[in-house]
């Protein structure tokens, strides 16, 4: 794992952050963070609450500037997935696919074909004239995704998109991230709390510490694709890291 | 190219969790409502209409108001009316008059509502004065109009615009207000900007709301116009013109005849107009809309 790092960090990262700090106001949220993510690298960003996850990637996103260091992404307009799907909820499944993908400058004559295409990808073949409200909601997460993709970006930054599904939905929408990711060879940050999910998805796990937001510690994830959450090293993997995790809430207890 | 070897890469999944996801979808997909209500839908009104008849006849039969015509001598009325081609210019006129004013409204009134959205100044600034005319009886304003314009169809018209446009941009900026915050992020995150957020993600997310203003523009226009017909003098043919001809003659049929023409409009613009766009409106987002 560390050898494919070194080569990977050689070329362009998707994303790096190097110093980024943010304040809001007194309040110190994220302090000198280092971090580059290589392209085509699934990077997950885990933390308790308060660690800053979110501002993070505000920060990659573009949405906001960091109070002092610098934020370097390649792609222009990184695509965002959020915990609420964000659909609009006056076009179908396929229109809103569409519309990204109109924005993004593609004719009217291959938007349909190409959405089609992208909620095949999503594994929500025919499910173009589907109304959102129709859909469960691992449904509207994958039309979510299909739709991130539609912008064209390869950077994908993703903020607690399965946090709200059940077991059975959050797994099967594990699967269909993964194969996405591996088809596209996309850059995914992917912030959660939960740190099986994180084990099971990423190259890369990343533990933040709360207030301030500091990367406390790394891990390469060296196991291999595919992978399932109840495997045995997703499980010992996940055990460690929740030994850290719970270490950094604690050092909060004690002050 | 790349490009068709992502095509074949996207057709083939790995298999097993297919089928657990489309079970997945089916199960939780719930099946398409049977629509089975067109028939009580057309009951309702006719039910109202009979209901309002039963009632009116039988205040005639017991005498209740010495003055009230019956049913029959009313529509006796109408017959008349329209036998004498009173009936059909006087709608034509003032429908003319509505559509043309409600246009314009619409016109003025939606980019005025953006533009409180839009920038804190204007709404600091005209907010409060349509807020302040929303409240503002027609009464109050036709011969304010009648003055500044003369007894014409501009006078009129001015007072249909100062009846629709507050209701329609007021309804519009506070429908805008009521858009998500995230909606908005994620049009900024798919590069909606400038115009393009306006018609692709302000607009329809806030069309159950702007529906709902134009509806209020509609109502409010038609009270005005009629009132405007009413008082403004005989060069302004109209059904408002009709229940003035109803009042200087006396004659309780003939303004029950002409008020229950204007109540006709009211009621078919709403059933079937405003009624259907907005049932459509709100059964494309899944919000449950009156029944």
């Amino acid at each position: 794992m560390t050898s494919t790092s070194v080569t990977r960090a050689a070329a362009a990262p998707a994303v790096r952050l190097a110093g980024a700090t943010k304040r809001f106001g007194d309040a110190l949220v994220l302090d000198r963070i280092d971090l580059d993510v290589a392209e085509g690298e699934f990077v997950c960003l885990l933390g308790a609450s308060g660690c800053g996850k979110s501002t993070l990637l505000n920060l990659a996103a573009g949405l906001d500037r960091p109070t002092a260091g610098t934020v370097t992404a390649g792609a222009a307009r990184p695509a965002l997935m959020f915990q609420e799907h964000a659909l609009f909820p006056w076009l179908t499944a396929g229109g809103n696919v569409e519309l990204a993908l109109e924005l993004g400058g593609l004719d009217r004559k291959e938007r349909r074909a190409e959405a089609e295409r992208l909620l095949a990808l999503v594994r929500l073949s025919g499910a173009h004239g589907k109304r959102i409200h129709e859909m469960s909601g691992g449904m509207r997460q994958r039309v979510a995704l299909a739709r991130a993709l539609a912008q064209g970006s390869q950077l994908l930054l993703m903020d607690e998109p399965f946090a709200a599904l059940d077991a059975i939905t959050r797994d099967v929408l594990h699967e269909v991230l993964t194969d996405v990711w591996e088809k596209r060879r996309l850059s995914v940050i992917f912030v959660t709390h939960n740190v099986r999910e994180a084990v099971r998805l990423g190259q890369r796990v990343v533990l933040l510490s709360s207030r301030p937001g500091r990367i406390a510690r790394e891990w390469q994830v060296g196991i291999p694709y595919p992978r399932r959450i109840e495997d045995h090293d997703v499980a010992e993997l996940s055990l460690e890291i929740t030994g850290h995790l719970r270490e950094e809430i604690r050092r909060h207890a004690r002050h | 190219m790349p490009a068709t070897d992502l095509k074949r890469a996207d057709a083939a999944s790995p298999g097993g969790g297919d089928d657990i996801s489309s079970g997945l979808d089916a199960l939780e997909s719930p099946s398409a409502p049977a629509a089975r209500r067109a028939a009580k839908k057309a009951v309702a009104p006719l039910a109202a209409i009979v209901f309002v008849l039963v009632v009116w006849q039988l205040a005639y039969a017991l005498d209740v108001l010495s003055t009230l015509p019956s049913p029959a001598s009313v529509a006796g009325e109408l017959g008349d009316l329209w036998r004498d081609g009173t009936l059909l210019p006087a709608l034509g006129h003032s429908l003319e008059r509505c559509v043309f004013g409600f246009a314009a409204s619409v016109l003025v009134g939606a980019p005025l509502g953006l533009l409180v959205y839009r920038y804190a100044l204007v709404r600091t600034v005209i907010a409060p004065v349509l807020s302040a005319f929303q409240s503002l009886p027609a009464a109050a304003l036709v011969p304010l109009a009648v003055i500044a314009l003369g007894e014409s169809e501009s006078a009129v018209y001015a007072v249909v615009l100062l009846g629709a446009v507050p209701s329609i941009s007021m309804g519009l900026a506070s429908a805008l207000d009521q858009i998500p915050p995230l909606l908005r992020r994620a049009g900024v995150t798919m590069g909606a900007t400038g115009l393009r957020a306006v018609r692709k993600v302000l607009l329809p997310a806030a069309l159950p709301g702007l529906v709902s203003a134009l509806r209020q523009g509609w109502t409010f226009g038609w009270r005005a116009l009629m009132t405007a017909e009413l008082i403004t003098a005989t060069p302004l043919p109209g059904v408002g013109q009709v229940l003035n001809a109803g009042k200087e003659s006396a004659s309780f049929t003939l303004i029950v005849a002409a008020v229950i023409v204007i109540l006709a409009i009211g009621v078919l613009v709403e059933a079937l107009i405003f009624g259907p766009i907005e049932r459509r409106v709100l059964r494309d987002r899944g919000l449950t809309g009156p029944k």
